[in-house]
């Protein structure tokens, strides 16, 4: 056996004066952390399994555990970070690619928190939600340009298939297969309280789940994994997807060995098979023969279905987005480089793509400026983490938002980043039985429903401030936006003035 | 019911397949228009002409026959149902099909059957009498997927690239010579329990395009399967 070059990044610090060795610890680490050593009568940890995730100081019923950085130090190099060093050991020992899960972690610039919004002062006077009545109801899918209707008033043009939402967040693609039944139940059951709608991502729709289709978005993607007629009439909308902005570029791969009886039944693969979704779509190739799969998918549900065609940002994703509007699709769903992953090369997840906010605005300008806005909506995610993240993205553009990480926090996700290993301590990122049942579904929706409508309340607030008591008037209202510490070139992009101006 | 397709928008062709009650459906003169078959249960259609792309996408429970040729997307995530074409194919005939068969008389072009799944007693099937273009197979996950090459004197009727990423399923191709595959493949030669695997299969071809089982079997057959099932189990290291 050779050197290892690792130490542990975590220590466990327990408090033997709190620790009453009732052993929560132990039984509720799928990583094996915890021992109780019967000799010496005390609870020992092997950190090097550790992956912070918090399972155990929350569960511990005396607050005798606490996680904290290991303060081992390799010699402080600016250029030659610890974390650099360490991954070079680690691939220098397996030969592998890197993986990772969940978003980008580096210290990139966050838009969102250099954009204010704006409040009206004594002119415009304020609107208080409490009192006056606030729409944050939106419809996603294509506008005519006029409307014709009869001598009662009644509209008598065809209106093409729309997704009718409560509130303009959605949760995002996640499969079943990369999250545990009982997340995606605690979704669906969620969206359908809310009004909303969540998404299969990937993975096929389990059978239990048909009751909640008015509030599902069907995936379709390279693999076409748990794709067939019924599953595509299922939903209230079907999405393509052509990118993930976790990992442009780059495909899905579900290992074997998470395809247990009832993955293998939702994704219609056999058992212990791996799934793989290639990076392309192999009969994908222009904005054309995607105009091709969004009608097959059309036809396929008697044109009553809109479709969503979700891509990552990249940089060049303007003209994309042009493409993608007169491919016929009813909906463009962007997800910026923050967006999060079950697994994901590392060097793609924290190099490619780029920020959502930057994304956005270019789109809805240039589809503004090509007099197509109105042919599609958009929905953008990649990291939206509060209400004002969603108030600052309708007023860049945005129709409405996909939101995963923090529905995923919602759920009792704390952030360790070690969803592609299969032993989520939350009963998310899991396929393992004794996990899954950790997280109750009913509880799991009730406190997703919490986190929405306190976000909704908070949008109808911030509206209420502006004057605004129509969600449809803040959207592409940039007036109500202003950049602080931005440059010329990123004010100009994001299409904001500065504070002051 | 019989659909004269001259001139007609493929909406209102496949609007009037789904439309009536007739369980046989005859369509003369059909040119290009796409999806036929696609969200129609429980029909025998049969078409005269050269249907557009995606025929059959997402079939489940439809039988179509085609006399001339078909485009490309034949079968896209077909579910079950036949479809059997006196012609030529296009590209991707059969992509991320999960069940039932599509049988072609003439040849077939590049990516045939990539994404083939097969699930409990779904077990998709194609075959292509003639050759077909490079990437067959790719990604094969599941199912069974014959060339038989019959219009070739020599060499292999499989393009380059054969079987790339494929995980699982079978791929017979007859062939004078071994075909040359990827390292993720095993080329072997068929035994007397392999070509018994899909005699019946043989067998349905012969009866569809007139061709006789003593010509197809004047030529040996190989067994292609995947090297591994898990193929990229070791490609990571967790960070």
């Amino acid at each position: 056996m050779g050197i290892n070059y690792l130490y542990p990044q975590y220590e466990i610090h327990r408090d033997p004066m709190r620790c009453i060795k009732c052993r929560v610890c132990e039984r509720q680490c799928a990583n094996e952390v915890h021992h109780y050593d019967e000799e010496l009568d005390v609870m020992i940890a092997d950190e090097a399994s550790c992956v912070d995730c918090q399972r155990c100081v929350s569960m511990c019923p005396t607050r005798a555990l606490k996680i904290v950085k290991t303060d081992n130090t390799f010699k402080e190099n600016a250029n030659w970070k610890q974390d650099t060093i360490e991954e070079v050991y680690r691939q220098a020992s397996t030969g592998g690619v890197l993986l990772s899960s969940m978003g980008n972690p580096k210290d990139y610039p966050v838009y969102w928190d250099k954009i204010l919004i704006n409040a009206s002062q004594v002119t415009n006077p304020s609107i208080d939600p409490l009192r006056e009545p606030m729409e944050t109801k939106v419809f996603l899918g294509k506008k005519p340009s006029s409307l014709k209707m009869d001598k009662k008033g009644k509209i008598v043009s065809e209106i093409p298939p729309q997704i009718e939402l409560e509130l303009p967040i959605m949760f995002s693609a996640m499969s079943y297969g990369s999250i545990s039944e009982n997340a995606h139940k605690s979704l669906a059951r969620a969206a359908t309280a809310l009004g909303t709608c969540y998404n299969t991502g990937e993975g096929g729709l389990n059978k239990e789940l048909y009751q909640y289709g008015p509030n599902t978005i069907v995936q379709v993607a390279s693999g076409r994994f748990g794709v067939h007629e019924d599953y595509l009439k299922a939903g209230a909308a079907i999405e393509i997807k052509m990118g993930q902005g976790a990992k442009p570029g780059i495909g899905g791969h579900l290992p074997g060995r998470k395809i247990g009886a009832k993955v293998s039944e939702t994704r219609m693969i056999p058992e212990g098979c791996d799934a793989i979704s290639p990076a392309p779509h192999h009969d994908i190739y222009s904005i054309e023969d995607l105009r091709q799969l969004i009608f097959s998918l059309k036809e396929a549900t008697n044109y009553e279905k809109p479709v969503i065609v979700k891509i990552a940002a990249v940089h060049n994703v303007a003209a994309i987005a042009s493409g993608i509007a007169r491919s016929g699709a009813d909906v463009i769903a962007i997800d910026g480089y923050r967006g999060g992953t079950g697994a994901a090369p590392t060097r793609i997840r924290d190099n490619v793509g780029i920020p959502i906010e930057l994304a956005l605005a270019a789109v809805d300008q240039r589809l503004r400026d090509e007099k197509i806005r109105n042919d599609i909506s958009i929905v953008v995610g990649g990291s939206i983490r509060s209400s004002a993240d969603v108030v600052k993205a309708i007023a860049l553009g945005a129709d409405a938002c996909y939101i995963g990480t923090s529905a995923l926090l919602a759920l009792g996700c704390h952030l360790c980043r070690s969803c592609q290993s299969g032993k989520c301590n939350w009963g998310i990122a899991t396929q393992r039985e004794d996990l899954v049942k950790r997280l109750n579904p009913e509880i799991g929706s009730e406190r997703l429903a919490n986190l929405l409508t306190a976000w909704n309340h908070e949008i109808k607030e911030m509206m209420g401030g502006m004057g605004i008591n129509s969600i449809e008037a803040l959207k592409g209202n940039r007036l109500m936006l202003r950049g602080i510490g931005l440059t010329e070139k990123e004010l100009e992009i994001l299409g904001i003035k500065h504070a002051g101006e | 019911m019989r659909i004269n397709a001259t001139g007609k928008y493929y909406t209102d062709l496949n609007h009037e397949v789904k439309k009536t009650q007739d369980r046989e459906v005859v369509i003369d003169h059909c040119l290009g228009q796409r999806y036929i078959g696609t969200g129609v249960t429980g029909k025998n259609i049969i078409i005269h002409g050269t249907p557009g792309n995606a025929l059959g996408a997402y079939l489940k429970g439809t039988d179509l026959t085609v006399f001339g040729n078909v485009q490309d997307a034949v079968g896209d995530t077909m579910d079950s149902g036949k479809i059997i074409v006196h012609g030529s194919g296009g590209d991707t005939v059969g992509y991320g099909m999960r069940g039932g068969a599509i049988y072609i008389k003439g040849h077939a072009g590049y990516r045939v059957g990539i994404h083939m799944k097969a699930y409990q007693d779904h077990q998709p099937v194609i075959v292509v009498g003639g050759s077909t273009g490079s990437f067959l197979g790719e990604y094969q996950a599941g199912g069974t997927i014959i060339v038989l090459g019959l219009d070739r004197k020599k060499g292999m009727p499989t393009g380059s690239y054969l079987g790339t990423g494929m995980h699982g399923g079978e791929m017979y191709i007859r062939s004078c010579e071994m075909p040359r595959a990827t390292d993720q493949v095993t080329v072997t030669p068929c035994t007397k329990e392999d070509l018994e695997k899909i005699t019946d299969k043989l067998e349905y071809f012969c009866t569809n395009f007139d061709v006789s089982m003593e010509e197809i079997l004047s030529r040996p057959f190989w067994k292609l399967v995947p090297s591994a099932y898990n193929p990229y189990n070791s490609l990571y290291t967790a960070y």
